[in-house]
This record gives C-alpha cells, structure tokens and sequence, in this order.
C-alpha cells in the first residue's frame, strides 16, 4: 500500500500535482511511482520558461533499474524547477511529495478535472498496478 | 503465482519488494538497492539464492562425464572441496549455461546451475550422462543463502560451534564442505569475500533471522545484480547465451585447450572459432556523462557496432558501467566508443572488467 495525500491531483501516468496560493501547481511523481522505479540516480529537470502541453514528457527520472519519462499533466509554462535534486535525487525516494517535487507550473487554462484523479480513485488505480 | 523459495514468507515480513524472476517470485530489494549493494562493499550482506538449482551427479564414471560435458577441466580439481567455474557447451560452442562444479568424492560431484535454466540443464546433462552411467539428481530440497561482504565470513562462523567454525574460515577461496547440516561453499556472485551455504529448506529461515540479528543486511536480486556487474561477472540470459561463446563473452580464461587430448563438447567449433580473424570481444565499458548505460543498447566502434549486454549504475562508481560485446578490431583497452543512450550517442571508455573488486574500485 503506497502513501496518497488526500489533498492532492492525480494522473493516470503517476504523477501528483499540488494547488498552490499563487496560481501554479507544484508537480512530482508518487509514491507508488518512486518505489516501482527503485533507487533514484539521476534527475533530468525541464528548463524554466519552457512551454509544454498536456501529456508532454518534461522530465526523466533514471533509477538503478531503468529510465522513466514524467509527464506534465496540464498544459502550462515552467517557472521553478527542483534544482536541488541534480545532487541529491534520491529526495523523490524519501520525500516524493514534500521536498521531492520536481517543477512548478503556471497552468495555460483552467484544470480539468476530468483528466486527473482523486487521491481514492488513484490509489485504487496504483494498488492493481 | 511464481514459484517460492523457503525463504519467501520471511522475505514479504520483511517488508521486501517482489518482482518476477525467471518464474520464481523473488526480492528485488527490502528498501534501498543501493544501501543494501553499499552494505556488502563495507560489512555483509545476505541473499536468498534457493531458486538455483543444485544437482549431484553420482557414478563411477563421474569425472570422466564431467571432462567431456564441461568445457573448464574438472581434472583440475585435485582434492575434494575443490570448485570449478564453467560454461557447459552446445557442439557448436553455443553456451547452455555457467556453473559451479564442486569436487566433493570420487565417484560424487555437485553442480550449481542458474534457476531459468533449470529443464533445459538437466534435461541436457541426462542426456549425456547415459553413456557414462551417471546419475544426476537435482536437490530441490535444499535452500541456498550466499553472505557477501568483508564480515560476512566472520558472521557466519560466529553463529557455529567451535570446531565448525573453525573449519568454515580454514576453507580456501573456491573450496567448499560439508560442516554438520551445512554445505559451505567461499564463493560467491559480488566480488567481495563471503560463503555461499546450501542447507536444508528447513534451517533456512532461522540462519536468514541469526545473521539479520547480527546486522547482516538482506538483500534482493537488484544488489545482487549491480554487484556482480562491478565485479565484471556475466549474466547467463544477459552478457551470454546460446546463440554466444565463451571466447565473444569475456570467458576464454574458462575454456581448457589444455591438455590437446581431451575432447569436450564444443572444442572443435571453438578451435575453428579461434583460428578465425575478426570476431566479437566482451568488454567493459565507462561513462562520465550523467545518464545509465543498459543492455541491448548499440555501441557504435571505428570496426563497426557492438551491443551492450548488461548496463547499470555503479553505485561504488557513482556513474553508469557496462559489459559490451564489441568487434575485436575495436575492443583495445584505453580506446572510445560510443554508445546510444536513449537517442544520444554518448562517449564510453573501455576498461578491463571487473570494475570493482573487495572494495577497491579497479578502473
């Protein structure tokens, strides 16, 4: 059983995104999504200002085992990216959803809630798979 | 459901993470793979290699069916509690499998073959062994724990009575035997020290439980595998199979030509294989950009394209290392070649395996 925030959005491809204050949404990877992958060795963060559509890959997190692409799942424009995580990936091991976020995203629309998930709806989704 | 070793159970209680391994349900790692590979480089480590199969072979023509099915030389072995590393050969030098073969009588020796080879293994070594009388009978009753680490010999013993204990670290490197219960082997897959020791299903789990209680740390098969690609070992399934030989797989040192006289099963395709020019090389393989070399990758030479057989991150290097199979003409120790990693052809360096050996990083 993986750890899922109940205050959080889901996508179908693993990733979590966070509401903040401001307007953007912090974007990361599950726990489910972490364990899977295994000991984290490299990160490969986006470049601010860089635009990307939903579903658009805008990350690669590289484990021990294999390389895996994290998807953006708004559209949106890059204003902060984790660069904490060039020296210390395995922070998406032990904090996926705290300190182990990886970009921050100003979202071109509104969110659409028929693309992401409920922190139930996706738990169930991570247990079967 | 895959197939379980003894030590299943205690593996999930542990809080081990399972994956599918050749049809067997196995722990890939209990946490950390890289903590866990670390803990063996600097103390010990333990894991469960039960899904391997051991096979004794019994008859008064043993030795002699071994010098035919074994490309290495069992006559080697002069004393019983010797052990031989081997590739055991199709007729036309195709490897069927790497094994260990232990010495332990004259008219008794023991096989240790890989877990997905199994029925093929010994549905093969039956079919050879008629001709020479000689029974082989796979001991599936039995679990297998390896202890890999500077301390992990020490460890072990320390859980023995005296005498057996002493007994246990007197055995020299690649020699094994028969202490009370415990088969007890110092070999191993992680290029550190350590016993590999095969008992009865029923102890297993209580041996797992004292050595953990001594801070001897449980390991998976994701350990076990970055370990023994730091130590520059091959991966039946991986760096070798059927359709390879042992002179393209970095096993040449495995296969005695010597003496002239003593026919094996495959000789003559690898006699005619190495009168031939050209031809693959295993080779190993360094990369300084930040990113994961992994098997089944292209290796672009200055003779033509090689493969990565088996690729990971070297947690004791902290960069990524290879095994390669490369055209010979390019496979100079000191040269670059380049590899194609997700698209990117980046820069890797070729080095003499293994990479990492008792805690010194050797490249």
């Amino acid at each position: 059983m993986s750890n899922v925030p109940a205050d959080l959005k889901y996508a179908r491809s693993h990733e979590w995104l966070r509401q903040r204050a401001d307007g953007t949404v912090e974007i990361g990877i599950s726990d489910h999504a972490q364990a899977a992958l295994g000991d984290l060795v490299f990160v490969e963060v986006p470049e601010v200002g860089r635009n990307l559509a939903q579903g658009e890959a805008f990350a690669v997190v590289e484990s021990v085992k294999a390389a895996s692409d994290v998807y953006a799942p708004v559209a949106g424009t890059v204003v902060e990216v984790n660069t904490a995580l060039a020296q210390a990936p395995e922070t998406i091991n032990q904090d996926p959803y705290g300190n182990g976020w990886i970009m921050r995203l100003k979202p071109s629309g509104a969110l659409s809630a028929a693309d992401l998930l409920g922190a139930d709806a996706y738990g169930a989704l991570a247990d079967a798979g | 459901m895959g197939l379980r070793t003894p030590l299943y159970d205690l593996h999930v209680a542990l809080g081990a993470r399972i994956v599918d391994f050749g049809g067997w349900d196995m722990p890939v790692n209990y946490g950390s793979q890289i903590e866990e590979h670390h803990a063996v480089r600097r103390a010990a480590g333990l894991f469960d290699v039960s899904h391997m199969c051991v096979a004794d072979l019994h008859g008064p023509h043993v030795r002699e069916f071994l010098r035919a099915l074994l490309a290495n030389d069992i006559a080697r072995l002069a004393l019983p509690g010797k052990a031989l590393y081997s590739c055991m050969l199709r007729e036309d030098g195709g490897i069927i499998d790497d094994l260990i073969a232990y010495f332990l009588e004259p008219t008794w020796y023991r096989l240790v073959v890989n877990a997905g080879t199994r029925d093929k293994d010994l549905a093969w070594m039956r079919a050879q062994a008629v001709t020479f009388g000689v029974e082989v009978r796979e001991r599936a009753e039995l679990a297998m724990i390896a202890v890999q680490g500077p301390t992990a010999r020490a460890q072990l013993a320390s859980l023995l009575p005296p005498p057996d204990a002493a007994a246990a670290l007197a055995l020299e490197v690649f020699c094994g035997a028969q202490i009370g219960d415990w088969f007890i082997a110092r070999t191993g897959y992680t290029g550190e020290d350590g016993f590999e020791v095969t008992l009865p299903a029923a102890g297993a789990n209580a041996l797992w439980t004292q050595l953990n209680a001594k801070g001897v740390r449980s390991c998976g098969l994701g350990a076990r595998d970055t370990l023994r690609l730091e130590a520059g070992m091959n991966l039946y399934g991986s760096d070798m199979d059927e359709s390879t030989h042992p002179l393209e797989t970095g096993l040449a040192w495995t296969v005695a030509f010597e003496p002239a006289d003593r026919p094996f099963i495959g000789r003559g395709a690898l006699e005619s294989i190495r009168g031939a020019a050209g031809g693959n090389r295993a080779v190993g393989l360094l990369l300084d950009e930040r990113a994961v070399m992994r098997s089944h990758q292209r290796v672009a030479t200055s003779a033509g394209d090689g493969l990565v057989t088996s690729g990971t991150f070297s947690p004791t290097l902290a960069r990524s290392i290879a095994l390669a199979r490369v055209p010979a003409a390019a496979a100079g120790v000191g040269g670059t070649v380049q590899v194609d990693v997700r698209g990117k052809l980046l820069d890797a360096r070729i080095v003499r395996p293994p990479f990492v050996r008792h805690g010194r990083v050797l490249v």
